[in-house]
């Protein structure tokens, strides 16, 4: 196997994303050269087993974006004015922004007065109970396997199904609520706990943090609302499935989740859409807060349709997620599966704050046909003592570009920090690359910084090998690549974990044989 | 007694190369041990490696059948699956693929084949102590990754471990003493004869004569510029110990 080391230390500004300027940035490209591999790539789309449609009339707002449009969308909510107000200012931020190009993404352009920014399920009024959810919305959900009702309660996972835009049926309430745990749609939240979501909304990601996530600030819909209180260890995995479904409707969520003092919780958020000929826009907002000696566990698994074999259609996810370690000893930790997708942007960062608190991000990012992937985080050290860990592992095939971009900053204040970043990169085939691309800054001389990157092929010689043992190309390749993630699947919740190895086959399938 | 394995007239090279086997022959039983002596570059790798369906091969002419089919038309996992192995001669790291896991996935495949049951993880970890204990060696190369780290001794005893679990009609064992100390040699030897049965043939590719003196064959066979130039039984290996090569090759 052709392994190569590269080492990369640079006292460099930080991601453009933060300052909507674009540093001169070392891109460490590795293209696979050429062997009898190529034979066997083969591009084949057809592995997206959950492209259909689920047939509900949907909703919509006219096509367009004005303020009118976030008017329309705050009303349908029934907003409070302070809301509106909100995302009014972020509109107004957005107008004046434009989208990030440092990315080593390959864009088309995206014409945001053509798509629709607001589309629900018609429902005069809201579920009380599973038998009061649309029928063809549950057949959906059994057809991607989702457990509500009874297979949550097997699975012990609390779902809160967001479908289009709008929270459909939530389960376990009662047994989080007696423990004062609230998980809600963020709708729900806004009307219910109005002043926690004033508290904290836009604290982690402000409005005008970057383009996509000012658009969001200005025109979400719904998403996921979660708090735990002091002391309390959510006794379940949180889990939310999201969808695109209706044809030419962005997707805009928005999820808040605090953990107050001394909690714990892991939320788990997995994505599956239907197949679409055209791109559909994505761009949620995540926004985590732990304060004193809290943790939380953010796992996603990926799965939107990634585009055919030519690289038509497919969903576009830009993505703005972030965590605060607002408190000391508090600690997120984010994992990722992202397999899907025609164009991935997105890195989940963690702000530590709070003296020794921790941020670790884990990911695996598949590229395969002509997916694009741009893909990290940020892990910037602000309280003394404070410590992040970063394993990236990607993935490409086909003619997929894998790129890892992940900052480390640690500020003047940031006494003995501690970071220590692996990214590994697995091509398969010829015509495939990946790219790493660290941003190390440090602002104070006691920091300790490790960086680490690998850049591998799998090889004929252990396709062979494999096959000499009985198994074929597919498993062969499902076996590397399931041994190459290790260290990131064995941070997924188990059920997960099962989900997420499952994923990472069918995503591949047809890029060797 | 029907043949597991008969080779005829079998040409073969590196695609795009010359040829560099030239018309093999060969007959193998189910139960009999045949080594495959000759001097470097005579196409003992090449012979292996065509039976085992390495990709990159290119056979020119003859056939080749194995209990009955063709095996010139299967897959390398068909033949695998169908109780070929091939035991390497430089066996290959899967870096992050636990032992353990890589081996039940491959016993199961071949399991799936014969139309038994898949074995769970309980199950497959009694056959594998069964198989520990029948070789007599350790179980310290189990919860690493393939390959990865061994030394060369160790890679072979995995080799030889694994033939056992995946119990093979046909074993092919490609330059299984080379790089072995003498004390690796008898381990080695002694997995492979306890692997001897009526039911399962083995061909042994070497170099050398001193493997024969642990694994002892019924047929020995000279191979050399990609023929076989002569065939014998135990004492054509002593013969060619103490003569060396250059008589037979000449005599071709």
């Amino acid at each position: 196997m052709a392994r190569q080391l590269l080492f990369q230390l640079r006292q460099e500004i930080g991601l453009a994303e933060q300052r909507g300027s674009n540093p001169a940035m070392s891109d460490l490209a590795a293209i696979a050269p050429p062997d009898a591999l190529e034979s066997f790539v083969s591009a084949a789309a057809d592995g997206y087993r959950y492209g259909f449609v689920t047939d509900i009339e949907a909703d919509e707002a006219p096509p367009g974006l004005d303020e009118g449009t976030v008017r329309f969308i705050s009303a349908k909510k029934g907003e409070p004015d302070w809301l509106l107000a909100w995302r009014l200012k972020a509109f107004r931020r957005w107008q004046q922004m434009t989208p990030p190009d440092w990315a080593k993404l390959d864009i088309a352009p995206i014409d945001y007065q053509g798509s629709i920014y607001y589309s629900a399920p018609k429902q005069k009024t809201g579920p009380k109970s599973l038998d009061e959810v649309d029928p063809e919305l549950l057949k959906t959900y059994e057809k991607l396997g989702i457990p509500l009702g009874e297979r949550a309660a097997l699975a012990g996972v609390a779902v809160d199904a967001v479908f289009d835009s709008v929270s459909v049926a939530t389960s376990y309430k009662g047994k989080l609520a007696e423990l004062g745990i609230i998980f809600c749609s963020f709708g729900e939240a806004v009307r219910e706990h109005g002043d926690l979501v004033r508290r904290y909304l836009g604290s982690v990601v402000p409005q005008g943090d970057n383009f996509f996530a000012a658009l969001n600030s200005a025109v979400f819909s719904d998403g996921s609302f979660v708090y735990v209180p002091p002391g309390v260890r959510c006794p379940m995995e949180l889990s939310t499935y999201f969808r695109i479904n209706a044809a030419k409707s962005g997707q805009f969520e928005r999820t808040l989740l605090i953990a107050d003092k001394g909690s714990y919780v892991s939320y788990l958020e997995g994505c599956t859409a239907p197949q679409r000929d055209e791109h559909q826009l994505h761009a949620a907002v995540v926004e985590l807060i732990a304060l004193d000696e809290a943790e939380i566990k953010y796992s996603t698994v990926q799965n939107w349709y990634p585009g055919d074999a030519e690289g038509k259609g497919g969903i576009y996810n830009f993505v703005t997620k972030r965590g605060a370690c607002r408190g000391a000893k508090a600690k997120i930790s984010w994992t990722q599966v992202e397999t899907g997708s025609a164009i991935t942007w997105k890195y989940p960062s963690c702000l530590l704050e709070g003296d020794g608190s921790v941020g670790e991000f884990y990911s695996v990012a598949i590229t395969n046909n002509y997916q694009q992937a741009d893909t990290g985080t940020k892990m910037i050290h602000i309280g003394r003592n404070t410590s992040s860990t970063v394993i990236a592992k990607g993935i490409s095939a086909g003619r997929g570009q894998n790129t890892y971009r992940g900052q480390v900053k640690v500020m003047p204040k940031a006494a003995d920090a501690r970071n220590y970043t692996q990214c590994d990169s697995l091509l398969i085939g010829k015509t495939c690359g990946a790219h790493t691309v660290p941003y190390i800054e440090v602002r104070h001389p006691g920091a300790q910084i490790e960086h680490e990157a690998t850049t591998s092929k799998i090889s004929e010689d252990q396709m062979f090998y494999c096959a000499q043992r009985g198994l074929s190309q597919e498993d062969a390749l499902s076996l590397i690549v399931n041994g190459f993630c290790k260290e990131v699947l064995k941070e997924l919740p188990m059920e997960f974990a099962v989900e997420a190895q499952k994923l990472l086959a069918v995503s591949l399938e047809g890029s060797v044989g | 007694m029907t043949k597991l394995l008969e080779i005829h007239d079998l040409h073969a090279r590196i695609a795009g190369g010359r040829d560099i086997l030239k018309g093999i022959d060969l007959t193998v039983a189910p139960g009999e041990v045949h080594a495959i002596m000759g001097p470097n570059g005579a196409g003992k790798s090449t012979l292996s490696s065509v039976l085992a369906g390495k990709p990159g091969y290119e056979v020119t002419g003859g056939s080749a059948l194995y209990d009955g089919r063709d095996l010139l038309n299967l897959a390398a996992d068909e033949r695998a699956r169908a109780g070929l192995f091939l035991a390497f001669q430089y066996p290959v790291e899967i870096p992050g693929v636990n032992n353990m896991y890589f081996l039940r996935a491959a016993l199961n495949a071949v399991r799936r084949e014969r139309g038994a049951p898949e074995l769970d993880a309980s199950q497959f970890l009694k056959a594998v102590k069964e198989k520990l204990a029948l070789l007599d060696i350790g179980d310290d190369l189990l919860r690493r990754a393939v390959n990865v780290g061994f030394s060369g001794g160790e890679k072979k005893r995995n080799e030889i471990f694994q033939m056992a679990m995946l119990e093979p009609r046909l074993a092919i064992l490609d330059e299984t003493d080379s790089g072995l100390d003498i004390d690796a040699l008898r381990v080695v030897s002694n997995g492979v004869n306890r692997l001897r049965d009526p039911q399962r043939s083995i061909v042994m590719i070497t170099h050398y004569q001193r493997l024969l003196d642990y694994i002892e064959p019924d047929y020995v066979h000279v191979l050399s510029e990609g023929r076989i130039v002569a065939s014998g039984d135990k004492s054509l290996a002593a013969d060619l110990e103490r003569r060396g090569y250059a008589h037979l090759v000449s005599a071709a």
